[in-house]
C-alpha cells in the first residue's frame, strides 16, 4: 500500500494547514502537488513564467518543505511555475533553497527538466516522430521552430527516475497531472489501474470531495484498488463526488491517455466505506506499443492594444452594430491612408460587452442592457503599430455620429489614455505527441544537495 | 417549455485542454436524467455550436445522472478571436436550451 498526501489542486491555491497536519500524522509515503496547467492560457508558457505570485508560491511551499521534514517522506511538485519550463524549474529550485535556509533544514533536491529545443522539434516533425492528436492546430516545421517554449509532458517513468536518486524534494517541469501521484505506487508494485485512476481522482486535491476548497486529500493505493478521503473534517468523499471528478476537464470521462498507455475506468466501482471515505476498484491500465509524450508549445502572435468605450445613449445602444460597422469602415480607411496597412496586416475587433462578448456568433439571447461596453482589441505585428492603430480608432469611438447631420456625440472613456498596451499576444500551436525510444531521452535529471 | 437549467441541478462548461471544451449536465436525479437524455438530441447541441453532430462526443452516464458533451473549442484557447479563456461561458448556452 502507498499512502499519498495531496495538499491541494495546485501550489498557489492554498491549503488547510490543520488538515495537512492530520495528513502528516497519518504517515504518508509521499506528498505530491501540482504546480500548473494550460488552463490559464498560452501566455505563461509563451513567456516561461508563473501565474501565481512568488510570495504565495513561497509561503505555501515553505509549509510543505517543513511538513516533508516532519513526515520523512519525499515531496514532489509537477509542472513547476504554471508552465513547467526550465526557467520555472530553476525558479522553484531557488525558492526551495530559500525555504530550506529559512527553516534551518537541508535536503537532496532532484530537478527534472522537460523543455525541448524548438529547432529539434521542427526536425522531429519533419522526420515523422511528432504526430497530431484530435483537434490539433495546423502547424508546419517553421511554425514549430517559431515557438518560444516547447515542453514535453513527463510521465511516471521520469518521476520514478527522480525518486530513485534518493531525492527528498523533486521539482519537475511539465508533467501530466497524474504522473507525480501514480509514480511511487507503480514503483512499489501496487495495482497499475488503481495507481492511475487514484491519481486522476486526486490530482485536484479535495475537488473530488464536498468542500473542495479545503484542498487536502489522502489517497491509499494498494494491490486491488484505492481508498480516498479528504482530510478537513467538514469535507467528505462520496461515490458521486469521486466518480464525477472523472468528468472534470476531461473530454472523455472513461479513457485517459498517458505516456506509455491509457487508463480505462469503464468497469470501475465506487463504494462508500464510511460517510466520508470511498473505495474504488476495477480500473484497468492498458500499455501502448510505443512510448509517446505529449508536447505543448506556444509562440508569439503579435502585440495587442485594447481600448474600452462605454455607450449609454439609448439610440446608440439600439443601433450599436451599425455604429461599429461605420467606425470599422472609417478606421480601415484611416489606417490604410496614414499607416499604409491593409486588412491582412492587423486585426481589429470591436467586442460588444452586454451584447455577445462571451459567446460571439453563438449567442442566442437578445441583449437587454441599458449600456454597451465596446472593447476594441487591436492585434498587430509590433506594439508600436498596435498602439498607433488604436490611436487612430480613439476619435471615432469617442465622437462618431450615427448620421452625418446630427450634433457630434461623445461617449464614455473610463481611462486616460484609453489605449492600454497588453504586450505580446501568445498562442498554443501544438496538440501533438512525440515518440521516444527511451523515456528519459527527452528529459534531464539533476541532483543537488541543499 | 422549460430550459435544461431549470430541470438539471447544474450545467457547467470547462476547457479540456486548450483545444477541447467539455459540458457537463448534472441532472440531479434519474427522472431528470431520462428526460434530458431523451429530450436533448446531439444535433441540437451541434446546431448551437455551429458544428455537426459527428464533431461531438456524447456520454449519457446513468449512474451519475450526467449527460456530457465534448467538442473542439469554437476557438482555440487564447488566440485573438477567443473570448473565454477557461471555457466557462458555453455552459449557460446549453442550460438555456428548451426541452419537452
Amino acid at each position: 500500500m502507498t499512502r499519498i498526501l495531496i495538499p491541494s489542486g495546485a501550489l498557489g491555491l492554498g491549503y488547510d494547514a490543520e488538515a495537512l497536519d492530520r495528513g502528516i500524522a497519518a504517515g504518508p509515503d509521499i506528498i505530491a502537488i501540482d504546480g500548473g496547467s494550460t488552463d490559464s492560457g498560452p501566455s505563461y508558457l509563451g513567456r516561461g513564467v508563473s501565474k501565481y505570485a512568488r510570495s504565495s508560491t513561497k509561503a505555501e511551499w515553505k509549509g510543505l518543505v517543513a511538513a516533508r521534514a516532519r513526515a520523512g517522506c519525499p515531496l514532489v511538485i509537477g509542472t513547476a511555475g504554471t508552465c513547467g519550463t526550465d526557467s520555472m524549474v530553476d525558479w522553484m529550485a531557488d525558492i526551495t533553497r530559500e525555504c530550506l535556509t529559512e527553516l534551518g533544514l537541508s535536503a537532496r533536491i532532484a530537478t527534472l527538466k522537460c523543455e525541448q529545443a524548438p529547432a529539434a522539434m521542427a526536425a522531429a516533425l519533419r522526420e515523422g516522430r511528432i504526430t497530431p492528436l484530435p483537434a490539433a492546430p495546423e502547424v508546419d516545421a517553421e511554425g514549430v521552430a517559431a515557438c518560444s517554449h516547447i515542453v514535453a509532458l513527463a510521465g511516471t517513468e521520469q518521476i520514478a527516475a527522480a525518486l530513485e536518486t534518493g531525492a527528498e524534494i523533486v521539482i519537475a517541469g511539465r508533467t501530466t497531472d497524474t504522473a507525480i501521484i501514480a509514480a511511487l505506487p507503480l514503483m512499489r508494485g501496487d495495482h497499475a489501474g488503481a495507481a492511475w485512476h487514484g491519481a486522476k481522482v486526486g490530482e485536484c486535491g479535495a475537488l473530488c470531495a464536498t468542500h473542495p476548497q479545503t484542498g487536502v486529500l489522502q489517497l491509499d493505493i494498494d494491490a486491488t484498488g484505492f481508498t480516498v478521503a479528504p482530510l478537513a473534517p467538514q469535507a467528505a468523499c462520496t461515490p458521486q463526488t469521486v466518480a464525477a471528478h472523472m468528468l472534470y476537464e476531461n473530454s472523455d470521462p472513461f479513457i485517459l491517455y498517458e505516456p506509455g498507455g491509457h487508463l480505462d475506468v469503464t468497469r470501475a466501482t465506487y463504494t462508500p466505506q464510511d460517510s466520508r471515505t470511498v473505495r474504488v476498484e476495477g480500473a484497468e491500465w492498458v500499455p501502448a506499443p510505443a512510448y509517446m509524450v505529449k508536447l505543448e508549445g506556444a509562440r508569439r502572435a503579435g502585440f495587442q492594444t485594447i481600448l474600452l468605450t462605454l455607450v449609454r445613449d439609448g439610440r446608440y445602444v439600439a443601433n450599436i452594430r451599425d455604429w461599429c460597422a461605420q467606425i470599422e469602415e472609417r478606421h480601415a480607411a484611416r489606417v490604410a491612408a496614414r499607416m499604409g496597412l491593409n486588412a491582412g496586416d492587423y486585426r481589429l475587433e470591436l467586442r460588444l460587452i452586454g451584447v455577445d462578448a462571451t459567446l460571439g456568433p453563438l449567442e442566442t439571447a437578445a441583449p437587454a442592457a441599458a449600456e454597451v461596453g465596446v472593447l476594441a482589441i487591436v492585434t498587430a505585428a509590433t506594439q508600436e503599430a498596435a498602439q498607433d492603430i488604436a490611436k487612430l480608432l480613439n476619435p471615432l469611438v469617442l465622437h462618431h455620429p450615427l448620421t452625418p447631420q446630427e450634433d457630434q456625440p461623445t461617449f464614455a472613456f473610463p481611462f486616460s489614455p484609453p489605449e492600454i498596451d497588453r504586450g505580446a499576444a501568445w498562442e498554443f500551436c501544438l496538440n501533438h505527441v512525440l515518440r521516444l525510444d527511451d523515456p528519459m531521452s527527452a528529459f534531464r535529471l539533476e541532483v543537488h544537495d541543499a | 417549455m422549460p430550459e435544461i437549467g431549470q430541470i438539471a441541478e447544474k450545467v457547467r462548461s470547462k476547457n479540456a485542454g486548450p483545444f477541447w471544451v467539455t459540458i457537463d449536465i448534472f441532472c440531479g436525479n434519474d427522472a431528470a436524467f431520462r428526460r434530458i437524455a431523451a429530450g436533448l438530441p446531439t444535433a441540437t447541441v451541434a446546431a448551437l455550436f455551429h458544428t455537426t453532430p459527428d464533431a461531438i462526443k456524447r456520454f449519457d452516464i446513468a449512474d451519475l445522472a450526467v449527460v456530457k458533451f465534448s467538442l473542439p473549442r469554437p476557438q482555440i484557447q487564447g488566440i485573438a478571436a477567443d473570448r473565454d479563456m477557461h471555457g466557462a461561458g458555453w455552459g449557460p448556452l446549453v442550460a438555456e436550451i428548451e426541452i419537452a
